[in-house]
């Protein structure tokens, strides 16, 4: 499987090879572009990003770890739903998902 | 008079203030048009930015945020909601804000970090009605992440910068079809992992050599025509598709915004559109410095930041009057290479020199020329215009004056 590595600017083009239980990569420049290959061909997984209301503004967030591919949509559910309000802080906790990573926030805010 | 005056609070301008706090300029004021701190970045909601500068990956306001709270901390001045109109080569600025009115500020060092503008729909003269769904990228990044507007239904972009590859995934995650991304050019000019992260993830194509060649709608975009190009990017006949979208994102490339520096007598470099420096990030009047976007247009914040803190330390130098000049180098390309960035050498230090060059090459190698003398060369497996390149020439190796001709060769 040719793969493009998205951990960094570099881009590595990457191969891997799956041989029953192991992946065997190639064209990494770093350990975690063999990592990032490994799981794209078993559990591929992504940081979702978004912005919510927050009174008169928005609030970016971020899913404070990757969740897996097949979930970015219904995580985009979960943040559609959200309001936060103001103070808010970088990394406050706004949902918990039950993919193992929160959607926390990603700017300050300080007063409503 | 204040000692150090730095046009825009961006990344580039945040960087700077730092840096020249750091070699201990005490008098710093920041001006800032927008109404807080942290310029395009507070836009850019995504990830991928700081990896280099912080081993961590964060998304732009998270990156803003890094810097505004050492700005605070440093207690560096700061007027934001604050236009500057314009700089005289004797560094006197007028800028405007609602409070102090029309004022002046005379600066003994002035850093330029003013960032860039995106290249308009007027740039481009597509054919066609003038209908409302036609925004550049940047600006419907702006009105969905800041003012949380849907900005389109379908959409097609024209551009593969990043931004246009970036907004493509944003829109998609907002319920939107973007239906292609169109590229004039037969490569794309964005990164990599982006074209892999927010069009292969989300199944949309890239159409190399593909552009837009007619424009529908009376009062919104009904449908845009596109047709493959040839190799001098004229449309071929026969190729057309109507595809119809409500939205056409424009993502042409970036522009380094540089009236003001116009304005102070400065040379600009043709091919970059920013200040023509030296390695010190020094205009060609002296005591005003240049970094960021206004400068070249960067690919990675993390490289705007290291620039810009090259500046702020050299605006240090210059104020207390150390600055070393043992050197005079002009910098030359051979066409390949479109250009580099500083475009002069003053100063007989390791020096790394950015570049981009004008195509796709495979296994080619930079070689640096001082009269016949190869100075220095190094190999690279491959390299793109999307992707800003750098070499650093070890100060040993260095000539005292006289051209350095920066040279691509291709391997047979």
């Amino acid at each position: 499987m040719n793969l493009t590595c998205i951990i960094c600017p570099l881009g590595c083009s990457l191969t891997a090879e799956i041989c029953g239980e192991t992946v065997t990569v190639a064209g990494n420049g770093c350990p975690r572009g063999a990592e990032y290959a490994k799981n794209e061909c078993t559990n591929p997984v992504r940081t979702v990003t978004a912005t919510v209301p927050c009174g008169k503004t928005r609030l970016p967030v971020k899913t404070d770890r990757p969740i897996p591919k097949a979930e970015i949509f219904s995580c985009m559910d979960r943040i559609h739903r959200l309001t936060a309000v103001a103070p808010v802080k970088i990394g406050d906790i706004l949902d918990k998902t039950p993919w193992g990573a929160n959607i926390v926030a990603a700017g300050n805010i300080e007063e409503a | 008079m204040r000692d150090l005056v730095i046009i825009g609070g961006g990344p580039a301008g945040m960087a700077a203030a730092l840096a020249a706090r750091e070699a201990g300029v005490e008098d710093i004021l920041i001006l800032e048009r927008d109404q807080a701190l942290g310029g395009i970045l507070q836009q850019c909601v995504h990830n991928g930015f700081g990896l280099h500068t912080f081993g961590e990956e964060l998304t732009g306001p998270e990156y803003a945020w890094k810097y505004i709270d050492k700005v605070v901390e440093k207690e560096i001045e700061y007027k934001t909601e604050t236009m500057v109109l314009s700089i005289s080569p004797e560094k006197v600025i007028t800028a405007t804000n609602a409070t102090d009115g029309i004022f002046t500020v005379e600066a003994r060092a002035i850093i330029l970090a003013m960032g860039c503008r995106e290249r308009p729909r007027g740039a481009l003269a597509t054919p066609g009605t003038r209908p409302a769904g036609i925004f550049s990228a940047g600006t419907a990044q702006k009105l969905m992440n800041c003012a949380g507007y849907s900005v389109g239904r379908e959409a097609v972009i024209l551009g593969s910068g990043d931004i246009g590859l970036i907004m493509a995934r944003r829109m998609t995650l907002e319920g939107a079809k973007v239906k292609a991304v169109c590229e004039l050019m037969p490569y794309s000019g964005g990164l990599a992992r982006n074209i892999q992260q927010c069009l292969h993830d989300f199944s949309i194509p890239l159409k190399l050599s593909h552009t837009v060649t007619e424009i529908h709608g009376r009062e919104r975009l009904t449908g845009v025509t596109i047709a493959e190009v040839d190799a001098d990017r004229r449309p071929i006949p026969g190729t057309e598709e109507y595809i119809s979208c409500d939205t056409l994102l424009l993502s042409v490339g970036l522009i380094p915004e540089n009236e003001l520096s116009l304005c102070a007598g400065i040379a600009l470099d043709p091919v970059t559109g920013g200040a023509a420096v030296t390695a010190a990030r020094e205009t060609s009047v002296p005591g005003i410095f240049a970094c960021g976007n206004v400068l070249h247009v960067h690919d990675l914040v993390d490289y705007v930041s290291e620039e810009a803190a090259t500046a702020g330390k050299s605006a240090a130098t210059y104020l207390r009057g150390a600055q070393e000049k043992n050197v005079d180098l002009l910098l030359r390309t051979d066409g390949r290479i479109r250009y580099t960035v500083p475009q002069k050498i003053t100063e007989k230090a390791d020096t790394t020199v950015y570049f981009r060059v004008a195509a796709v090459y495979r296994n080619a190698s930079v070689s640096v020329y001082s009269g016949e003398k190869r100075l220095f060369t190094k190999k690279r497996a491959k390299m793109a215009p999307g992707e800003m390149e750098s070499i650093t020439l070890p100060a040993s190796v260095l000539p005292e004056n006289g051209e350095l001709r920066f040279i691509l060769e291709e391997e047979k």
